[in-house]
């Protein structure tokens, strides 16, 4: 496949960003609260705020999860992300706003979420000598109705490792343990911390399917996390946070295509055909602009500049290697912060995961 | 399978808000749990279950005279081994060795690694976690104190106490007293090796002024004045007057509750998750 973003259904260009992405001043009214289905939301944060000292780390934030969406809350490093979380699970009391999980108050009663809410936070350890098992039916213990240790064991990959102490495990299956004790009250909303920092490419996919997964089972999830490739793939819908403040919400999709909604190819001909095709895609109403670079030729046009290109030139007898040029959040983050996106994640992707150009043959 | 849990939260709440209310879910596993775990830390286990009785057998041996009676000392000295008078100073170090360097150390860590922190994101209230350490090092104490008395009695010439029951409260109230202080840097030191320095600070002098190396009648009457305010000290005294005279230590007693009442509150004020 070369298409490089599923088209948004019935979604008009330039949209998006008006879904939830009020900057501060706005008053919040219904239509940052509500899902476009108009299911009562399982998480609401409207106008969080939140200073240590003279600093303040949350400005203002405001958002709403429905149930059984994957939540993203992206930004760089000391964007506010942690803060906002640690707020709407009431492990911080807020300087102003209001979070509700499933309609309870964390900031007024934060024992009101525990049994709902699964949390995985950043850094938080266990005692090295207790094993998974031990951990898993410890933490189960607290709970009113837990989920089956052993079964979390299984859905989480760590069944082989059951007993196995918590100081002897590798940073993938502590960050999988992680995980499996914020699932293990049998929460219908979990938070997950940057689950995936820390852990090799390979790792990363493993706890990608995995999250998937648990929502699969009904869970709302609410991902925080500063790599955009993350969020891009496993987000129904995300906030960029950047200094404190919302700065976009939507889909990822809507997001970049709110941006830019326009769609860049590059195609490399024989040298022969070159000028027959140079013809043939100035001719096209789905084209913009064509241009050299180097050997190959960059077309940007509509959404359907693809199919138009490749079905033009295969009337003429000419087959293209076609590449794809995606656009990603950063390029949102770029235009509505005008920073370029600060990786100090020390063990982030490469860049070129985040602005990835996918291989394909145009046909 | 999109959620039946997520439909009704508002018919849920008030439901699920008095059972979470209780925050007492799992107590025994967590005190069973963390008790198997300091099992598995054989140095910790070696130094707070043998230390006392290590201490006063090897007082016992090592120091010379200590087993031989003591003929000129006054009463109520006089007629008791040397090494008898020291068993009450070697049962406070049990209860010190526990409180100020076990414990803090153990919840410092558990903060400094992010564990209480996890901990607080569940049911589980930070009472329960108190209370599972305060219950396993109370286990832990007098079995400490108890072997040390039993090796004591079989290896030594020991007076059997004059009155159990002053002793053994005297002993409780110390722990008491002692877990107190222990618990108040517990809930404070943001890092082991803090909670560390400051256990270590409070060890020796409090040792001092218990009498580990002034046991019994060779301790200087400003020295016993001033012991008889710190909770060991007034342990320590009190243990020694329910063992070997008659009387209720009123004083040492006072102390001792004086300390737990104003120390323990503020302790559970203080504490902290991260």
């Amino acid at each position: 496949m070369t298409t490089a973003h599923p088209v948004p259904a019935g979604s008009s260009p330039g949209s998006a960003l008006a879904a939830g992405a009020l900057p501060s001043s706005a008053p919040v009214g219904a239509s940052s609260t509500t899902r476009p289905d108009g299911a009562a939301p399982a998480i609401e944060i409207v106008a969080l705020r939140k200073a240590y000292g003279s600093n303040v780390a949350v400005r203002d934030v405001s958002l709403a999860v429905g149930p059984g969406e994957i939540f993203g809350i992206l930004g760089p490093n000391g964007a506010g992300k942690t803060t906002t979380v640690e707020c709407l699970a009431g492990l911080r009391q807020a300087d102003g706003g209001t979070v509700r999980i499933l309609g309870r108050d964390p900031q007024a009663d934060p024992a009101s979420v525990r049994e709902v809410l699964g949390v995985q936070l950043q850094e938080a350890e266990l005692n090295e000598r207790m094993t998974v098992a031990e951990a898993l039916r410890l933490y189960a213990s607290f709970y009113e109705s837990p989920a089956d240790p052993a079964e979390l064991m299984d859905l989480l990959d760590l069944t082989p490792h059951r007993a196995r102490q918590f100081g002897k495990l590798s940073g993938g299956q502590k960050q999988r343990l992680s995980i499996a004790l914020a699932l293990v009250g049998n929460p219908q909303v979990a938070i997950l911390d940057e689950l995936t920092t820390g852990l090799d490419p390979q790792a990363r996919r493993a706890t990608w399917e995995l999250v998937e997964r648990v929502r699969d089972r009904g869970v709302t999830i609410l991902l925080v996390t500063h790599f955009m490739d993350e969020a891009e793939r496993l987000c129904d819908r995300l906030v960029i946070i950047d200094q404190g403040v919302v700065v976009a919400a939507g889909s990822p999709a809507e997001l970049i295509e709110s941006v830019d909604s326009s769609r860049v190819l590059r195609l490399r001909l024989e040298p022969h055909e070159e000028a027959q095709a140079l013809e043939i895609l100035t001719g096209l109403a789905d084209v913009q602009a064509v241009t050299r670079e180097g050997h190959e030729i960059e077309v940007t046009g509509t959404r359907r500049v693809l199919p138009a290109v490749v079905l033009a030139l295969a009337e003429a007898d000419v087959v293209p290697d076609v590449r794809t040029v995606t656009r990603s959040l950063e390029d949102v983050f770029v235009h509505v912060t005008g920073r370029t996106y600060d990786h100090t994640g020390a063990t982030g992707p490469t860049a070129t995961d985040d602005r990835s150009s996918t291989e394909g043959a145009g046909r | 399978m999109t959620t039946q849990t997520a439909t009704h939260p508002q018919v849920a709440a008030p439901r699920r808000r008095k059972i979470a209310g209780t925050g007492w879910h799992g107590l025994r596993t967590l005190t069973l749990t963390e008790a198997r775990l300091l099992l598995r830390d054989p140095g910790t286990v070696f130094f707070a279950l043998l230390f006392p009785t290590v201490l006063l057998v090897g007082v016992g041996f090592a120091i010379p005279g200590m087993r031989e009676v003591m003929t000129d000392a006054p009463p109520p000295w006089g007629g008791l081994t040397a090494v008898a008078v020291y068993v009450p100073v070697a049962l406070a170090t049990a209860v010190a060795t526990v409180a100020l360097t076990t414990m803090p150390v153990y919840f410092a860590t558990f903060r400094e690694k992010g564990v209480l922190r996890r901990l607080s994101t569940t049911p589980m209230k930070p009472q329960g976690l108190i209370g599972a350490h305060v219950v396993i090092n109370l286990v832990t104490v007098c079995v400490a104190a108890l072997l040390a008395v039993l090796v004591g009695s079989l290896v030594f010439d020991l007076a059997a106490p004059a009155n159990l029951s002053i002793v053994v409260g005297s002993f409780l109230l110390g722990i008491l007293s002692m877990f107190s202080l222990g618990m108040l840097i517990a809930s404070r030191a943001g890092k082991a090796s803090t909670a560390s320095a400051i256990g270590m600070t409070l060890y020796f002098p409090m040792l001092f002024l218990a009498g580990m190396w002034t046991p019994g009648p060779i301790m200087p009457e400003a020295l016993r004045t001033i012991g008889g305010y710190t909770p060991l000290g007034a342990a320590t005294q009190a243990m020694t007057t329910g063992w070997f005279e008659t009387g209720v230590p009123v004083s040492q007693l006072v102390v001792m509750a004086v300390w737990t009442v104003v120390l323990l509150p503020l302790a559970a004020r203080l504490f902290r998750w991260s």
